[in-house]
């Protein structure tokens, strides 16, 4: 039995959903109503930019024709032209993509070292006081939006508390930890409800095994058995959770750098849509969505490799 | 049953008795919960509703000579904003507008998502696996990051912000409902109503979607407080509702700019959404406990 026999079909899978997503993002530009070569110029429109336009984009050939150009051209690495920065949409994507990967990395790693003892405090002790006050805490966590979290947290450490910058990336790596500990914070606390609940009830799931009162008369003391067998199994079980929501924690970098004016592809994002961008729209989409396919595939490797269960689960 | 030798037997009747109690207890509280969210949900749309009647100012009437007034100042329970409208005023109008997206985009996608899903798992086949790629695909992107995009084409508005999320936010329910209906066609009872003779449609909406409809209707409670914070968050970049019509999101943003000496402006607003989140969380909660323990 291969852990990792599943692989071939797992590869087949992700291929076929990125070319889905290639699919997707080619047909965003065609939401545009009207004419997208106006739509792009607007105040500056004359008739040879917008044929320029028209014929960059196609516009003038059948709709199968325009996909496969789109496609020769992302496979050629070109994710368009920005209209706006008058610059590759490749090479102004590339300038942004550090903060917001940082910040991505810090958050995930922070969510795990803020919602591992909880959660698993909270799984042994039911009804405890952790247990108790972070239920509290994270059903109301839930409610918050995170953009507003994290102007909370501006407020008491960096404006009546200064400890904390209010905005920027640092330079350095520890310029970047400490200007980027609040933004992780915020998206790391949103996460963290997600992480709490589920490793507290694979706690409780874990404690209730067999294998644990095997364990437990082999005579085995109680604090090794919390920590290899309890510990151990629960985190695992989490894993999957971990991977799905790293996805949603993505979309949330985009308001947490809004908030803390991060150069990153989140605030490119949005001031691409005000200043009608579409290109560097389409192609900063385009990269989000090819992280997520990746994340998920390499949690599902991560399963496969930490559980052999896994990967037969998977690949049928 | 793993444990009954590992504990003594008055340790286990113990155990049984406090499980019991438990149960008791929380039969109550479930109810409590629902009753609970019912009643703050009521409330916000009450105060959303009969705004006029609660506060005498304009939330669009603008007072340049009180300024960032702080809250309890007379006149204004709770401060001005920097073109002195009143702030209490401008948070139940944006009520309106938050709780009608919240709702408005809810029942939308909660009504065609379950639709989609029942068609997909009872007719199976060809169209049940279009539909379930078509709804791994929009899971394969970020939602904020992919309603961002259609908003972006479509030009940021209100309408388009229903249409945005129209779009992707159809694809949980049609997923869950998918998931359920595959489960029930197998069952005794639609089996039976498909030996009866019964038409397809009437198997699915008579029989399947009573039965099975519990689960998405919880998980729609779960989705309005994702969409109130989508709505604020849209809002907040610039993105849905455009000014001067108030809007929680729009006014947080408004009032980060204030951060170093307002505190209230961006504050106030935000504990709306969260007293709005939290109660659909609530209802969400009970719905689930009492839903559950009618299966039972």
């Amino acid at each position: 039995m291969n852990r990792f026999g599943m692989l071939p079909r797992r590869l087949l899978h992700t291929v076929i959903v990125l070319f889905g997503i290639t699919l997707v993002t080619f047909f965003l530009l065609r939401l545009i109503p009207g004419d997208p070569a106006l739509a792009i110029l607007g105040s500056s429109y004359t008739h040879t930019r917008a044929v320029a336009i028209d014929n960059f984009l196609g516009l003038n050939k059948p709709i199968w024709t325009q996909y496969g150009q789109y496609m020769d051209r992302l496979f050629h690495g070109n994710l368009g032209f920005s209209f706006f920065y008058d610059e590759s949409a490749t090479v102004v994507i590339r300038q942004h993509i550090a903060p917001t990967v940082f910040l991505v990395i810090y958050s995930a790693v922070l969510a795990a070292i803020i919602s591992m003892p909880i959660g698993f405090i909270s799984g042994l002790r039911r009804g405890g006081a952790v247990d108790q006050s972070s239920r509290v805490f994270f059903t109301l966590s839930f409610a918050m939006p995170a953009f507003w979290l994290g102007i909370i947290l501006i407020l008491i450490f960096s404006v009546k508390l200064p400890v904390f910058p209010i905005s920027g990336f640092g330079s350095g790596f520890v310029g970047h930890l400490y200007y980027l500990f609040l933004p992780a914070l915020t998206i790391s606390l949103g996460f963290s409800t997600v992480l709490v609940r589920s490793l507290r009830a694979a706690t409780i799931a874990t404690l209730q095994a067999e294998f644990i009162d095997t364990a437990r008369m082999k005579g085995i003391r109680w604090r090794r058995v919390l920590w290899r067998h309890v510990f151990r199994n629960s985190v695992l079980a989490v894993v999957a959770v971990y991977g799905v929501n790293l996805a949603y924690l993505i979309g949330g970098t985009v308001l947490v750098e809004n908030v803390f004016s991060l150069p990153g592809l989140g605030s490119l994002l949005v001031s691409s849509v005000s200043d009608r961008d579409y290109p560097v729209v389409q192609g900063v989409t385009l990269l989000f969505a090819v992280l997520i396919v990746l994340i998920n595939l390499f949690t599902d490797l991560a399963q496969a490799a930490l559980d052999p269960r896994v990967g037969q689960e998977i690949g049928t | 049953m793993s444990a009954m030798w590992a504990a003594s037997p008055s340790e286990l009747l113990m155990r049984a008795a406090t499980k019991a109690a438990g149960r008791q207890r929380s039969v109550v509280r479930r109810r409590f919960t629902l009753i609970i969210g019912l009643v703050m949900l009521a409330i916000a749309i009450a105060a959303a509703v009969l705004a006029p009647l609660l506060v005498s100012q304009s939330p669009t009437a603008i007072d340049v000579l009180h300024p960032l007034s702080p809250p309890l100042t007379s006149g204004h329970l709770l401060g001005t904003d920097q073109y002195g409208r009143d702030l209490l005023a401008r948070i139940l109008y944006a009520g309106r507008i938050d709780l009608a997206i919240a709702f408005g985009a809810t029942s939308v996608t909660l009504v065609g998502g379950t639709m989609i899903g029942l068609v997909a798992g009872y007719v199976g086949g060809k169209v049940d696996s279009f539909l379930m790629r078509l709804v791994d695909l929009f899971f394969a992107f970020p939602f904020l990051v992919l309603i961002i995009a259609i908003i972006a084409m479509l030009g940021p508005s209100t309408f388009n912000l229903f249409i945005a999320i129209w779009i992707t936010s159809w694809v949980s329910y049609a997923r869950i409902m998918r998931a359920q209906t595959v489960v029930a066609k197998k069952q005794q009872y639609v089996l039976a109503a498909r030996a009866l003779g019964y038409s397809p449609v009437r198997v699915m909406f008579r029989h399947i979607l009573p039965n099975t409809a519990s689960t998405v209707i919880i998980f729609s409670m779960v989705d309005a407080v994702g969409n109130i914070i989508l709505a604020a968050s849209l809002g907040f970049l610039g993105l849905g509702v455009q000014p001067p019509t108030p809007e929680w999101g729009s006014m947080i943003s408004d009032g980060q700019n204030y951060i170093l000496t307002s505190w209230w402006l961006a504050t106030l607003p935000g504990l709306a959404v969260v007293f709005v989140g939290v109660a659909f969380s609530l209802i969400g909660d009970g719905l689930a406990d009492v839903l559950r323990a009618g299966d039972r």
